[in-house]
């Protein structure tokens, strides 16, 4: 390994763990992570290094003789504008286009902008998927504005508790309860039809797919802490949106 | 069945998960492709052989060879496109008509249901793995057939 200077090691172990800690957050595949943190390891002369990625904290090991670093992952949210801005910055990094001081300086911006779009945006897209999957599974046009506007306050729903609680499952339950409450009330006060169908495509947006997706690619990678952890992450999601559904229809 | 309509359709639902999960903007046309082609085949396959298993281990095979064709293009993280196109794949029917089956005391008909969500995830995960593998095959000799042409091999 060839010798490289103490500041030069300590900003380059920096970069790779606030790389790692962008993508973690924002959602990227374990192994995709660690094989991001290697490259940019090896463009960078640390040959003989070692990471091991949870979805709660990252270890990085540079060498045998240097010491060990961590971080903390604290809250995970689903923003892929940023693992593809990291994955361009540290493509860049491995093919020497970027030095690595520019390289950290793209990471801390990447870092602190904040990429997502309004949530009146978002709430709008969950909208319109509501309102698709609705007609696709079989709902009639008719009952199409109920698919928008439940699909639509059911998000909003989840997405505030979530702001101000950082509970995932009780935000979730809270946005399952409600829409099954409008869905019902829509159904029972004979302005809708097809309770079901209406439930089913108001649900869609808050289905944990990213997670499930994820947990199984980990789990076929070797990753079996992550995986096993996102696959439970999964089922407490839908756990918490089958209880909220459930109890209104126990009604 | 309505074909442009059932494809619009899908468009648009993966196209709106595209901008749930912000995508970068550039790709979201793209994720709603991956969507309506995972639907598509999905729809196909299942009015052919009417079996929900089967059709929707073919489309989440479709949706993770046309996210990594995608990924290769755009030379981004190939789950960028992929996320967007499985949402419509996920048992939400039959999960839900399992817990409803539950509340109303009809626990028979709630283990088939549950059994044949439980199928179905497992065949959309059985998808995308296979898909991946292949894929990785595929590109991993394309590579050495392309660096033999240019004599980079030291065979």
């Amino acid at each position: 390994m060839a010798q490289i200077g103490e500041t030069r090691r300590e900003l380059a172990l920096d970069c790779f763990l606030l790389a790692g800690r962008i993508m973690m957050e924002s959602g990227a595949e374990t192994y995709r992570v660690e094989d991001t943190m290697i490259r940019m390891a090896v463009s960078q002369n640390m040959v003989n290094s070692h990471c091991f990625v949870t979805p709660t904290g990252i270890m990085f090991s540079p060498s045998e003789e240097l010491a060990t670093r961590f971080v903390r992952i604290n809250n995970r949210s689903t923003d892929l504008e940023r693992v593809a801005l990291v994955n361009s910055v540290s493509r860049n990094l491995v093919s020497g286009e970027y030095t690595l001081q520019q390289a950290y300086d793209e990471m801390l911006m990447i870092d602190q902008t904040n990429y997502r779009s309004s949530i009146w945006v978002q709430t709008l897209a969950a909208s319109v998927a509501s309102a698709c999957f609705f007609i696709l599974l079989g709902g009639s046009w008719i009952n199409l504005p109920f698919a928008f506007v439940i699909g639509g306050i059911g998000f909003i729903i989840v997405e505030k508790i979530l702001e101000e609680t950082r509970v995932k499952i009780f935000a979730e339950f809270i946005g399952a309860f409600v829409i099954g409450i409008l869905a019902s009330l829509a159904v029972y006060s004979g302005i809708a039809t097809n309770l079901d169908t209406l439930i089913i495509g108001s649900i869609m947006p808050l289905v944990p797919g990213l997670l499930i997706t994820n947990a199984v690619r980990d789990l076929m990678a070797g990753h079996f802490v992550s995986g096993l952890s996102k696959g439970a992450e999964a089922f407490l999601t839908a756990f918490a949106i089958g209880a909220g559904i459930a109890l209104v229809i126990s009604f | 069945m309505n074909w442009p309509l059932e494809a619009l359709l899908s468009f648009l639902a993966a196209g709106a998960f595209g901008v749930i999960f912000n995508a970068p903007r550039r790709t979201l046309v793209s994720c709603g492709l991956v969507g309506m082609s995972g639907w598509l085949i999905y729809r196909s396959f299942f009015l052919i052989f009417e079996d929900s298993v089967q059709a929707s281990f073919a489309g989440a095979f479709a949706v993770s060879i046309v996210a990594h064709l995608l990924a290769k293009k755009f030379r981004m993280p190939m789950i960028i496109f992929s996320i967007a196109g499985i949402i419509p794949l996920v048992p939400g029917s039959k999960a839900y008509n399992a817990m409803r089956n539950i509340v109303e005391n009809n626990y028979l008909e709630a283990i088939a249901f549950a059994s044949e969500a439980l199928m179905i995830s497992g065949a959309v995960a059985m998808g995308l793995v296979f898909a991946e593998v292949m894929m990785q095959l595929f590109f991993k000799r394309q590579a050495k057939r392309i660096q033999r042409k240019m004599g980079l091999t030291q065979e």
